[in-house]
């Protein structure tokens, strides 16, 4: 099929199908991730700059590389260093990177909609790295990616997201990308952590979509789950009383191994990183072997790289992907 | 100067009667509605109304004219062009500009400023507390007496109850309303738009209904102590609604408005214009549920007016990311062409009706005997729509200085033909008038 997008903002607006094409070209690239020389040139001549409004160690890092491997050249702007702390509003940032012919913008932002707002004014394509509490479509991707890897399909399978959906930009991008792809979505977490009528997105996965179904009760979604990935938990919203302590959350909503065990016996744990050991994950859970958390990180680089060919590259078509693949040799 | 508009179909909101009648005015004052045809008279200028409603001059109760202090957003000059592009003859002008319209000196320069660059009247608004600060009262008294014809805080909600109490009781005094922003800062939290569906998928901070309701429930109970004077303002929500019938049912001198805006679009414009920021205002667009209740609150005669809240912004303060851009909607210049294609076209208004909620209402709300209805001796305030234009809502040819609409582009029907205040036409053929 053929992948004509300008910017990658949400899995909400992403069809069945482009997520695939995202999903089969990333594991042609996870074969490179293995090799000695991790270079390929077919991005060469293409730049790409990651603008992060939020501290990030994983994602920047990754696609920075997946720019490299694929022969693009990289530039940064972290906020601190830069004129944003003089005051320039997004738009101007951006208007003065694309003016030195920056080819496509990796960005986070606080502020949900920002990379939309990015979009309408930008040439350049667009790549969400996290957007507020909206979207984080990379991760979602990852996270699909890493799952359908160890499970071989997506569909039909219990996937539980644990913790603090409310503030999760990854929660939200991981129901749309697995409901669609017709998971079904187990969501849980303190009733104050759950957002309004979250349950109604469930109704927009489409024919062959999965079910979403949400509980206060931890163990309910764990029970015979083939998946079950955890969210972090930001410490500071105790201080909203969203929750009363740490203490009490770790106690009645995080994940160990004895909540584990209500899994199926093949399932496998995920963490979008960076993780609160002892709070929302058990640090002898997060470390074991049915753990897939470290794989989700070089996970991400492949997806990366598939999205980057595929919006930069690509021009779109499965002879793409081939030509690709004369190009590696 | 006299003046004929002939042929109209005149809505008259107390009788609720729509009528072929032509409009005698002379001096300023409606001499008579003569039935048609009225003789000729060589010395007076003729508004061929054929086929056009003729109202008695719109009154906007909700107005940001932003002059003093923030005329880069809008003035009372551009303001007021504005509202008479949008058939408005009269607009309350709210308080919170800079400095904050909280004393008599304030009010007179409004006034005075009125005088010599409005093309409409203008009726100052003062302050409820000095600086909108919520903590003193302000001098209502001498504002009162000085032209002020209502007090209200409006963009900041008055967070303590007692001093709510207080300024009900003390307004009472002079016969002169409270207008509440209802809004429990508490439960705002930071909201950009409504909490509901679209919140959650979109990922912005909601303002619950709730946070309207809250001060809602709590200012009726207030109104119930103190017999104060209260005009609940831009309501947005079904559970307001509830709580305004159960008021009025008591008895309790309380009026409410809405917007156009909340009577046109639901959250959902949000998505559907991908954070355009144009859809950013307080309260925000509500639920589906909560845009049948208002639209049906209106039909049913629950409110009492329809006021814009036009709240002008300048362009920088909206080219921004979501959370960034300031809240509000510019309003004038649509006003008449939401209602009528919303309400009036869908049956749920009738022209006296919009006559009753547009300019009886808010004449009635401010004490103004001489306006809000067509009969002789009446202010000639007139304002002529064609009723059946259609027309293309274009923010760049707006009069206002604020361009920040979620409307643009929208093709509305009914549209404002001639505007005519104290008997002198400032918009012929949908254009303004060369003074």
């Amino acid at each position: 099929m053929a992948f004509r997008r300008k910017d990658i903002l949400t899995l909400e607006d992403m069809s069945v199908q482009e997520m695939q094409a995202i999903l089969d070209n990333a594991s042609s690239f996870k074969e490179i991730l293995g090799r000695d020389i991790k270079k390929v040139p077919t991005l060469r001549g293409k730049s790409i700059l990651t603008l992060f409004y939020e501290a990030s160690t994983r994602t920047r890092t990754s696609f920075e590389l997946a720019g490299k491997y694929l022969s693009a050249d990289t530039v940064n702007i972290a906020t601190t260093t830069s004129a944003i702390v003089k005051g320039e509003t997004l738009k101007d940032t951006a208007w003065t990177v694309e003016a030195m012919g920056i080819d496509c913008i990796v960005m986070r932002h606080p502020i949900a909609g920002a990379p939309h707002f990015l979009a309408r004014i930008c040439q350049a394509s667009i790549v969400n790295a996290g957007d507020g509490m909206h979207e984080h479509p990379t991760q979602g991707l990852l996270d699909m990616f890493s799952i359908a890897e160890r499970k071989g399909r997506l569909k039909d399978l219990k996937v539980a997201i644990i913790g603090d959906i409310f503030h999760s930009r990854v929660a939200r991008s991981n129901i749309w990308g697995l409901g669609k792809m017709g998971a079904d979505v187990w969501l849980a977490g303190p009733s104050t952590l759950i957002p309004p009528e979250v349950e109604r997105m469930g109704e927009s996965f489409g024919s062959r979509g999965g079910r979403l179904r949400v509980t206060c009760r931890v163990e309910e979604a764990i029970e015979a789950a083939d998946v079950v990935m955890v969210l972090r938990l930001q410490l500071e919203r105790q201080k909203k009383g969203l929750f009363p302590s740490i203490r009490e959350y770790a106690r009645l909503f995080g994940v160990n191994r004895r909540r584990l065990a209500l899994a199926k016996d093949d399932f496998i744990l995920m963490h979008p990183g960076p993780m609160n050991r002892g709070v929302e994950i058990a640090s002898d859970a997060a470390d074991a072997d049915y753990s897939a958390i470290i794989d989700q990180v070089t996970n991400g680089v492949a997806v990366r790289m598939a999205i980057l060919y595929l919006l930069l590259g690509g021009g779109g078509g499965e002879e793409a992907v081939a030509d690709k693949g004369g190009e590696v040799r | 100067m006299k003046l004929i508009i002939k042929g109209g179909l005149v809505a008259d909101p107390v009788t609720g009667k729509t009528e072929l009648l032509d409009v005698v005015v002379e001096d300023g004052r409606v001499v008579r509605l003569d039935k048609p045809p009225t003789g000729a008279d060589q010395m007076a200028m003729v508004i061929d109304a054929t086929g056009q409603v003729v109202l008695p001059g719109l009154i906007d109760a909700h107005t940001h004219l932003r002059e003093p202090g923030q005329e880069h957003k809008e003035d009372i000059a551009s303001g007021t062009a504005a509202a008479a592009l949008g058939g408005f003859t009269t607009v309350a002008a709210m308080a919170n500009t800079d400095p904050v319209i909280d004393s008599r000196t304030e009010v007179e320069f409004v006034l005075k400023r009125a005088a010599e660059t409005g093309l409409v009247n203008v009726l100052p608004v003062g302050a409820v507390t000095k600086g909108q600060k919520g903590e003193e009262l302000a001098e209502l008294g001498d504002m009162a007496e000085a032209g002020a014809v209502a007090f209200s805080d409006d963009g900041q909600a008055i967070a303590n109850a007692e001093l709510m109490r207080c300024a009900l009781e003390y307004a009472k005094m002079f016969g002169r309303p409270i207008i509440d922003h209802c809004q429990d800062e508490s439960l705002t939290s930071e909201g950009v738009m409504h909490q509901g569906y679209w919140s959650t998928i979109l990922g912005l901070r909601g303002i619950p209904a709730a946070a309207e309701e809250v001060q809602v429930a709590r200012d009726i109970i207030l109104v119930g102590r103190t017999g104060g004077r209260l005009h609940l303002t831009h309501l947005s929500s079904a559970g307001s609604l509830d709580l305004l019938r159960w008021a009025k049912e008591r008895g309790l001198p309380v009026t409410a408005d809405v917007t156009p805006h909340h009577l046109s679009l639901t959250d959902e414009v949000v998505r559907r214009l991908d954070y355009d920021t144009g859809t950013k205002v307080n309260p925000p667009f509500r639920s589906q549920r909560d845009l049948e209740a208002l639209r049906q609150a209106v039909g049913e005669g629950l409110i009492d007016l329809i006021a814009t809240d036009h709240a002008p912004h300048h362009f920088d303060d909206k080219d921004v990311e979501y959370n960034y851009a300031s809240f509000g909607i510019v309003g004038l210049e649509t006003a008449v062409g939401l209602v009528v294609t919303n309400l009036v076209e869908p049956g749920i208004l009738d022209w006296a009706g919009v006559a009753r909620l547009m300019s009886l209402g808010p004449a009635r709300l401010f004490g103004l005997k001489a306006k809000g209805r067509l009969e002789a001796g009446g202010d000639a305030d007139l304002t002529i729509i064609d009723p059946k234009a259609e027309w293309t809502v274009d923010p760049a040819g707006f009069a206002s200085k604020g361009r920040n609409t979620p409307f643009g582009g929208m093709v509305l029907r009914g549209r404002v033909t001639a505007t005519i205040v104290r008997g002198r036409p400032v918009v012929l053929d949908g254009k303004l008038v060369e003074q």
